[in-house]
């Protein structure tokens, strides 16, 4: 069974969780501060932690005692947070086209047509980030990261800032892909509709894993305490 | 007018600030993301020049440039003259008095530039280089043009380091600051007026030019 495997410890805040990525999509869940952020950015390679330990599907991608650490664009994967952060000098086709540089032009070009058309975005090609809307910069994101084929896809609440219809779509576009994908929401009504694993986080561990209606029937009250409701 | 030294200054200014850029732009990628205990040791470095004395600076790269030093020797073997009193002398004085006006507003842009954006970059597998003439570069380049023009400008108008290093030899390291110098030591106060009031017009022009690239309210250093 593929799994992640996460020891991290920055200062005072340490993590340490390892979860099986047995269904196509996985949920992080958990309160504030129960470290659901930052085990998608130590995954991805953005935070250097001062002593820990990544492994993922048996590939040691850190390890502080060992000198190993697999840079961000080698581990293949792809990270899209609420902030699009398009590159706002290049257009949306440079945009995507940006991690895919190794192919040749005209793969490149079909590889970026393709990306845009996935997420209804072929029309924008040619625009550049600052006369895109919200939901249009987060599509081209998304397509961005996809470009690639990255083999994990890190979503930190990507459609939080987008209206209902938007994140609906978008959701609906992603659930289309054969990618695995790490998702981190506060919102379990996004994702009810397809089978997820989840994983509930608190203060760095893991207290609960299974599929999502099992989790939620078993720990309604817990969660919900959770959430602060 | 002394063609002969405004020809030697606008070289000196130009090459300087090529030089300067060059270098500049590394030592700034270095300081504004490294995590080095170094770097605070590395910008005060970068910035003193700014403060010294341009005569206390230009005395020691004098002993440096000699033939007394090892340095010197070796660079007078390889350009077949001494370095002192010089162009290519002129040129080693001038990157080092002018270093922090390449560097600080390098330094500004980069750490202007979000680092969601950098962290992207790294994510679609852009290495540092990449990172820098692709990402870094093009976002901050009203900062590059700053530097230049700052280095340019700054470079034109010295004195102290000039003469000291260089001392006042006409079409080799007499400039333009260094004449108007002379031209008051001669009375000829005319020619002075008309050497200082060509100073003058580049400094504002290149002053404009840097401000008027600047949007209402924004710095031209960011």
């Amino acid at each position: 069974m593929d799994e992640i495997s996460i020891r991290h410890r920055q200062g005072h805040f340490g993590i340490e969780v390892s979860f099986p990525l047995d269904l196509r999509w996985t949920v992080l869940f958990g309160p504030s501060g129960s470290g659901k952020s930052s085990i998608l950015r130590v995954l991805a390679g953005l935070t250097h932690p001062d002593h820990g330990r990544v492994v993922m599907e048996g590939q040691t991608l850190l390890d502080t005692e060992r000198n190993i650490f697999v840079p961000p664009g080698r581990r293949h994967i792809g990270f899209v947070t609420q902030q699009p952060a398009l590159f706002p000098h290049l257009s949306v086709h440079e945009n995507v086209a940006f991690g895919i540089r190794h192919l040749r032009r005209d793969e490149r070009a079909r590889r970026v047509g393709e990306m845009l058309h996935l997420f209804g975005a072929e029309h924008l090609e040619q625009r550049k980030p600052r006369g895109l809307s919200g939901g249009e910069r987060q599509r081209v994101a998304l397509a961005r990261t996809l470009a690639p084929a990255p083999r994990l896809l890190l979503l930190d609440e990507p459609l939080a800032a987008l209206d209902d219809a938007a994140a609906h779509d978008i959701l609906s576009r992603l659930r289309t892909l054969d990618v695995r994908v790490l998702y981190v929401s506060h919102d379990l009504a996004e994702i009810w509709k397809s089978p997820a694993s989840v994983v509930l986080l608190r203060g760095g561990r893991v207290t609960q894993t299974g599929p999502l209606q099992q989790v939620l029937a078993d720990s309604r009250n817990r969660l919900l305490q959770q959430l602060g409701h | 007018m002394d063609t002969q030294a405004l020809w030697l200054t606008f070289r000196l200014a130009a090459t300087t600030t090529l030089v300067l850029l060059a270098l500049g732009v590394p030592v700034a990628y270095w300081i504004a993301f490294t995590r080095s205990r170094l770097r605070p040791l590395a910008e005060a470095v970068t910035t003193l020049p700014i403060l010294l004395p341009p005569t206390v600076l230009g005395f020691y790269l004098l002993v440096i440039l000699g033939t007394r030093t090892a340095f010197g020797r070796i660079a007078a073997h390889w350009l077949g003259h001494p370095l002192a009193f010089s162009f290519s002398g002129l040129v080693v004085g001038s990157v080092i008095y002018s270093f922090p006006f390449a560097v600080q507003p390098l330094v500004a842009g980069f750490h202007s530039i979000d680092p969601a954006l950098i962290e992207q970059a790294r994510l679609l597998g852009a290495g540092k280089f990449r990172t820098l003439l692709e990402i870094l570069l093009p976002l901050s380049a009203r900062s590059l043009v700053a530097a230049a023009v700052l280095c340019f400008t700054h470079t034109v108008g010295e004195f102290g380091v000039v003469l000291t290093i260089g001392g006042d030899i006409p079409g080799r390291t007499r400039t333009l600051s260094i004449a108007i110098y002379d031209q008051v030591q001669d009375f000829t106060y005319r020619q002075a007026t008309r050497t200082s009031l060509l100073l003058l017009g580049i400094s504002l022009a290149a002053l404009v030019l840097l401000y008027a690239r600047g949007k209402p309210g924004e710095s031209a250093h960011g």
